[in-house]
């Protein structure tokens, strides 16, 4: 898959330390910008991507030819109004779509990483990606927001860079991988590490692809991304083009043909290696324990306006592991808000259109920038 | 706007750091931080007034005060407002006693059920008052523990707080609640507004 073309990319010279003791240099960050940097570079808005997304927030994605993972809410006169903002986005490290991961090629051994890449935590890919601000000259931005693993960047930006933006907005997110939240990625992972394919990360190396064992991984995570209600509703017990239960293994229900296409298309755009990576990067997040258990030490130094976000039916990040945010950062009298949000779409809500978020987000950032 | 928000404002003091509990739509927010430029936020448990705040660009918590206010570390406001909200808690005395812990002050108002009208109502027709306060039907109002300003005061020497301010609203007229007319102000008076501390 040749995706470099449409790919801006970054090389950080400088060199970074993981939190797994190496040191990494000369490695690419790959980007994308929509809308245009004021005069005063002050109308910078950084949005971090959830586990499988990536930079093209929004407008067509070059490489998936689909709508970006965040076209309801960014773009032209939207809740992130690009006539506005200047959003800038950027591929994780350990992810597949251009940033330095494990698909890349070692330049010690001149062969692909796989597994040999180094294990990074979401403290290393916010680390990365504050070198964006240095090349676009951004002393300040105005607002860091994300979703889901974008929510845990957007927390462990402003606990290491906490006078680097002025609006801060985590959303559907924890401050701490729930034991829950843990055992799902582990089935996701063990799928891929169950696939013969998979040849211990060295694929690459026979031409070949993991594909079932991460189609299951991604079968798996997009059930808890769902609500039941919402499942429930879509799908019920309706069949799949036929009339009647055909007595095998076929998908006779809407729902299993639903999820095995959303596996299938999945394979298409995202690597086995940096789901592993990545999955394994949100376990490790627990801003707590880098904290001594005081998560109110992690925002002590910003005098950032914090506005928290969940969603009803999530049930993968919960209201009440939002809330501990909002109780941390209250503790410590920062200015914050927060809204739950009813939906029945689940943990996906701030993907779709909830037109109550979007509203919100909107109305937040817009008054938001007016405080200057 | 509420007849009591601008004697509110003017038991508030310019700059202070300010917490609105059950703030609804934020327009006693609103006034306060033109009046008197405070640094304000507000705790709402509706989920459309919420959005109302955030569209004024309020600094607002959805929560319930009842079990939300925990959260918020001892005298971290100036002042803890609960306007004409009291009644409607399960425990008002617990949430008395939060305001006090979290706030220097509380200002605390309640719909007075002393009021003339409310006992001639319930005399003459001898069913559940409905006012211009109180205009639920008794099955579906939220008022659970309504008191009347005698009650309050009471309630308060009871409990030790000091009434710093206790003041007293007849047809949008404000006049101080003393010990000498407390009971002439709990008949004439339809609401009264307290600055209490510990």
């Amino acid at each position: 898959m040749n995706i470099r073309e449409n790919i801006k990319t970054l090389i950080i010279k400088k060199p970074l330390k993981l939190d797994c003791g190496q040191n990494i240099n000369n490695f690419p960050i790959a980007y994308e910008t929509y809308g245009s940097l004021n005069k005063n570079k002050d109308n910078a808005i950084l949005v971090f991507h959830a586990l499988t997304g990536d930079q093209f927030v929004t407008g067509i994605n070059p490489i998936t030819k689909k709508d970006g993972w965040w076209s309801y809410a960014v773009g032209p006169n939207k809740s992130i109004d690009t006539n506005k903002y200047f959003v800038l986005c950027a591929n994780v490290i350990g992810g597949c779509m251009g940033s330095f991961g494990p698909s890349h090629e070692n330049p010690e051994t001149k062969k692909i990483y796989g597994t040999d890449f180094p294990v990074i935590t979401i403290n290393d890919m916010v680390n990365a990606q504050i070198n964006l601000l240095d090349f676009f000259g951004i002393k300040k931005l105005f607002a860091v927001v994300g979703g889901s693993m974008g929510g845990m960047q957007v927390l462990q930006f402003i606990s290491n860079f906490p006078d680097k933006a002025r609006a801060v907005i985590p959303i559907a997110c924890t401050s701490n991988h729930s034991a829950q939240n843990i055992a799902f990625n582990e089935l996701g992972r063990q799928a891929i590490a169950a696939d013969h394919n998979w040849l211990d990360g060295k694929y690459n190396l026979k031409n070949t692809v993991p594909d079932k064992g991460l189609a299951v991984a991604r079968m798996a995570a997009h059930i808890t991304y769902l609500s039941k209600k919402g499942l429930q509703e879509k799908f019920g017990r309706k069949l799949q083009e036929r009339d009647d239960l055909k007595f095998g293994f076929d998908a006779d229900f809407q729902i299993e043909s639903y999820l095995r296409y959303q596996g299938s298309v999945f394979v298409d755009r995202f690597d086995a290696n940096s789901y592993l990576y990545i999955t394994r990067a949100m376990d490790y997040f627990d801003l707590v324990k880098q904290n001594n258990g005081n998560l109110s030490n992690a925002f002590k130094n910003t005098k950032a306006k914090f506005f928290v976000i969940s969603f009803t039916s999530d049930w993968l990040y919960p209201t009440q592991e939002n809330k501990e945010i909002v109780i941390a950062l209250n503790a410590i009298g920062a200015n914050v808000g927060f809204v739950e949000i009813k939906s029945d779409k689940g943990h996906d809500s701030f993907l779709l259109d909830v037109p109550d978020f979007l509203k919100a987000l909107k109305n937040f950032l817009d008054k938001s920038y007016l405080d200057k | 706007m509420k007849p009591e928000f601008k004697i509110i404002s003017d038991l508030i003091n310019e700059n202070s750091h300010v917490l609105d509990v059950g703030c609804g739509d934020g327009i006693l927010m609103e006034f306060l931080v033109k009046e008197k430029k405070v640094n304000i936020r507000g705790i709402e448990i509706s989920k459309t007034k919420v959005q109302n705040c955030i569209a004024k660009g309020l600094t607002i918590i959805e929560g319930d005060a009842e079990a939300d206010l925990e959260q918020f570390p001892d005298k971290s406001f100036d002042y803890v407002i609960l306007s004409q909200t009291l009644q409607a808690f399960l425990n008002p005395e617990k949430v008395i006693n939060e305001l006090l812990r979290i706030g220097k002050q509380a200002i605390v108002t309640i719909p007075n059920f002393g009021y003339w009208k409310i006992r001639l109502h319930l005399l003459l027709k001898g069913t559940m008052p409905i006012t211009r306060t109180l205009p639920d039907e008794w099955y579906n109002t939220p008022n659970i523990h309504l008191c009347t300003i005698k009650d309050f005061v009471f309630f308060s020497k009871n409990k030790n707080f000091k009434l710093s301010k206790s003041i007293a609203l007849r047809n949008n007229l404000p006049s101080d609640i003393k010990d000498s007319n407390l009971n002439i102000k709990n008949l004439s008076s339809n609401l009264g507004i307290f600055l209490i501390e510990r």
